[in-house]
């Protein structure tokens, strides 16, 4: 099994999987457009590696290390897709294929330069997906700028799942821990309650890819979508 | 500016002191929505507009209050979140706070959101001016189960606190005997100096001292422009940088080093830091019980959600204008039929000039109280309640994806609604919008939505002459010209849009006494402003055509009314009049046909086409000004003709199309 068939596979399951929950063997072969009796042997071997949990009437979802490496890719492709298209001028409904077969050949080095190089992009160009956060431990980019103007080479790994505020939904929690983008809205978050390391609670999610309505600080803030895909917290578990 | 005076209503109220020589001045500073403007209008017994939503002060208002034989000027200021140079009204403020230098800054807060008020707070006392803070709204507070502790927050500031709930007055005289003794330096309350985390103090402190010392703060206190300079502020850094280069070096290595212990940037590790005093003061002062989910909650709940939420923004949406069509038209009959009784209008241009003279004085009165004033006044009043309630957030918030659509985000549907009731408002409120294409996108539309005087002009031409549908299937138009127009604009204006950040506050019941006040103070500037031109002008337009003078002036503009538009010729004389105010159009029709009947004298297809001409072709003057006023007078003139373009499309189109229907 190469490297390239098991990120390929837990793509798929960061993508298909809503919330967490387990993806079907049906959707997956539907995906790939190949037999669901392969796709049940893929998913057996990832669950022997560790990258899922896998049941035969439920289907899969990913563990934390599957998560990562999803995630990893994920952002790869969609850093990619912005890439050609922003840089090489491709055309929108090109470029999926085409970072479909670069993504598992960008060094990791090599993702942080582009995503320097590109102005920290938020979403990708075709969908409009978000771009998953980076992995290097900063709370904002502006500190990643910094830091690799000073020439460090060795800055560690972030420890936190973190997920953007796009995707959550109405009553979950968790602690800021990364803000994309540029120095104003920054700022203006920042000015508004959100610094590193605070609590914040989704109050409701308007429809229709609508603003998120937050809690913070006791104050409640509206965030567009576009500032929410952003703005990246550490997901607190709910309390049962 | 506004000006006002005031006479407190103070127990010692007529007593004279020594003090009476020495002039006062108030600064209401705070974040936005806190009740600034409330203060300010029961202090100096002013009007300026007040609602439930973020940014209604644009301009610094100023009044006077006269407080036991003191003069007090009271300047109440745009409200704002942080003295970072994110908007135009900061950089005001804060200029404002630390150049004019007012006797005393009151600072208003939420006290139902005591961390997030107490961010500013702090950054007040950084500016060492002499403070009060004033604890407003303590009564919703309560509600939420929050209760405050004066005295303990008092002693963490090192500031006087009063509590208030400034919408019914309660605490005012207690806050302004208060802020007197602070302004006259006879505070008992002891300084206290709030310090950041050691790491952070000791550099701004060194930074403090070397501004000191080569004197560079210019106005501004030493430690402030330290940490503005820690911040990365790009105004003081400019400011500073071009007198000393070295400072500038200075405060970016140490910036570097608390980014380098932090790891994090350093403006970011003030403002967490900042935070962290907040979060403990309002721990330390603040006691919060549990709660039943009360009213607004349910509020909330209903105007966003999925199905009933778009209801709700709908309703809001073409609810003030239905309301005020048909509570309008019927107060417009009852007063037409009374108005009738009295004389009806004698449709001749003939006789002595006294009796041309009496007739347009009269035709303007009648059609002044007949299809002005039943409008206008149901029209503010919902507007006055639907501003006070809250709803408006709620509209914003889920019209966020629509609004997107031409380039701009919810938080532009405030001005855009609010330009149903007059553009000139509208347009400066365009400023809580976050970048200068933005406020350009969302003015340009505004200058297409149906304000008062087109509605006037829609309800007296087409809804009494030709049918309440026809006349809505204007506003639908004009909905969908915006909505078109938009669109176009955000392909020609370059530059990106941001994103929606809005603080959502909660819902509450309308106060009558608000609503009542600020109906009459929208509808008496009509009254005493309006409507006497109203009378003037119609005389005079009559005076004119009896004359002769308006016929070559209609003839030479016949191409485009009569031959494309299809109107009668005197409408080109119509179209000028209507520069100056949209309602002339209907008014100088009356004049100059000399009857308030006017389906006598146009056919229904002229009468549409000539409401939907007069709703496009040009802002009024008074738009035009405030236009180029906010964005220069070649942007105004652009905007007028792309007005005047749509105008002429749509109306050949619509006349043409409807002379198969009508």
């Amino acid at each position: 099994m190469s490297s390239k068939t098991i990120e390929d596979y837990l793509k798929a399951l960061y993508v298909l999987s809503r919330n967490g929950k387990p993806v079907a063997t049906t959707e997956l072969s539907e995906h790939f457009k190949i037999a669901p009796a392969s796709v049940t042997e893929m998913l057996k071997k990832l669950a022997k590696k560790g990258y899922v949990k896998y049941s035969p009437y439920r289907g899969a979802y990913l563990t934390t290390k599957g998560f990562q490496v999803a995630e990893k890719t994920t952002r790869k492709h969609r850093l990619l897709e912005r890439f050609l298209h922003d840089v090489l001028g491709i055309g929108k409904n090109r470029v999926h294929m085409q970072a479909c077969e670069m993504e598992h050949s960008l060094s990791d080095e090599a993702e942080e330069s582009l995503c320097r190089f590109l102005k920290h992009p938020d979403t990708c160009p075709d969908d409009g997906k978000v771009i998953p956060a980076c992995s290097l431990p900063f709370s904002s980019c502006e500190e990643c700028i910094q830091v690799h103007k000073k020439g460090l080479e060795e800055v560690g790994k972030r420890r936190q799942k973190l997920i953007s505020v796009s995707n959550l939904k109405a009553g979950d929690r968790g602690n800021v821990s990364f803000i994309r983008g540029e120095h104003k809205v920054l700022q203006r978050l920042l000015d508004m309650g959100l610094t590193p390391g605070t609590g914040i609670s989704v109050v409701r999610v308007a429809p229709l890819k609508g603003p998120i309505e937050i809690g913070v600080r006791g104050a409640k803030i509206a965030l567009g979508q576009d500032i929410a895909s952003n703005v990246f917290v550490d997901l607190l578990q709910k309390e049962k | 500016m506004i000006s006002m005076v005031h006479h407190f209503p103070s127990p010692q109220a007529g007593k004279t002191d020594q003090n009476s020589s020495k002039n006062l001045t108030f600064a209401l500073a705070g974040n936005a929505n806190v009740g600034k403007s409330v203060v300010f209008n029961h202090l100096t017994g002013s009007s300026q507009i007040i609602g439930n939503w973020p940014g209604k002060t644009v301009e610094r208002a100023q009044g006077i209050l006269n407080f036991e034989g003191r003069k007090i000027v009271v300047v109440d200021l745009p409200g704002i979140y942080s003295f970072s140079t994110f908007s135009m009204e900061e950089i005001v403020s804060r200029e404002y706070i630390a150049l004019e230098h007012p006797s005393v800054v009151i600072n208003v807060l939420d006290a139902s959101v005591l961390e997030r008020n107490l961010f500013f707070t702090i950054q007040l006392i950084e500016m060492e001016v002499p403070l009060v803070v004033c604890l407003n709204q303590v009564d919703a507070a309560k509600k939420k189960g929050i209760s405050i502790d004066q005295k303990r927050l008092e002693k963490a500031l090192g500031v006087p606190v009063v509590s208030t709930v400034a919408i019914r007055g309660e605490g005012i005289y207690e806050l302004t005997k208060t802020a007197v003794r602070v302004a006259e330096n006879m505070s008992q309350s002891e300084k206290t100096r709030l310090k950041y985390g050691v790491e952070v103090e000791e550099r701004i402190e060194k930074l403090a001292e070397a501004i000191k010392s080569e004197n560079l703060a210019s106005g501004y206190p030493p430690r402030w422009v330290a940490i503005k300079l820690l911040e990365n502020d790009p105004e003081t850094m400019k400011s500073v940088g071009s007198k000393s280069e070295r400072i500038v070096r200075e405060s970016e290595v140490l910036a570097g080093e608390i980014s380098h212990i932090h790891k994090e940037p350093c403006f970011a590790v003030i403002a967490s830091e900042r935070y962290a005093l907040a979060n403990k003061i309002s721990a330390d002062a603040q006691k919060q019980g549990t709660v039943k989910i009360t009213l607004s909650e349910k509020l909330d709940w209903v105007s966003t959600h999925k199905v009933f939420g778009y209801v709700t923004s709908t309703g809001v949406i073409a609810g003030l204008l239905l309301w005020t069509f048909t509570v309008g038209g019927f107060f417009s009959s009852l007063l037409s039929n009374a108005l009738s009784l009295l004389q009806p209008v004698n449709p001749t241009f003939n006789g002595s000039l006294v009796g041309i003279l009496w007739n347009g004085v009269f035709g303007g009165l009648v059609a002044g109280i007949t299809l002005v004033v039943p409008y206008v006044i149901p029209f503010y009043a919902m507007l006055a309640m639907i501003e006070d309630s809250g709803i408006l957030t709620r509209v914003a918030f889920m019209m966020d994806t629509a609004m997107h659509k031409i380039g701009l985000h919810g938080k532009a549907l405030i001005p855009l609604i609010l330009g149903y009731g007059c553009n000139v408002p509208a347009i400066r409120a365009c400023r809580i919008m976050e970048t200068k294409r933005e406020r350009l996108l969302a003015a340009f539309a505004i200058t297409f939505a149906p304000c008062a005087a087109r509605t006037i002009l829609i309800l007296g031409l087409v809804a009494a002459f030709v049918g309440s549908a026809w006349a809505l299937a204007l506003y639908a138009i004009d909905i969908a010209i915006i909505f078109v127009l938009g669109r176009i604009a955000l392909k020609v204006v370059p530059g990106q849009s941001t994103g929606l950040i809005m603080e959502m506050h909660s819902f509450k019941i309308p106060s009558l006494s608000v609503v009542k006040k600020q109906t009459w103070v929208r509808t008496k500037s009509l009254i005493y402003i309006v409507f006497p031109t109203y009378i003037a002008g119609s005389a005079l337009v009559q005076i004119l055509y009896a004359v002769g003078v308006l016929r070559p002036l209609s003839d030479a503009l016949s191409p485009l009314t009569v031959a494309w538009l299809g109107l009668p010729a005197i409408a080109g004389i119509l179209l000028i009049l209507g520069v100056v105010r949209k309602e002339f159009i209907l008014l100088a029709s009356v004049a100059v046909f000399g009857s308030t009947n006017l389906a006598l004298f146009l056919t229904p297809v002229q009468l549409i086409t000539l409401a939907l001409i007069g709703m496009l072709y040009l802002p009024c003057l008074s738009t035009i000004a405030v236009l180029a006023k906010e964005f220069g007078w070649k942007t105004a003139a652009t905007i007028s003709i792309a007005n005047f373009a749509t105008a002429m499309i749509a109306g050949g189109v619509v006349s043409r199309l409807l002379s198969f229907v009508l």
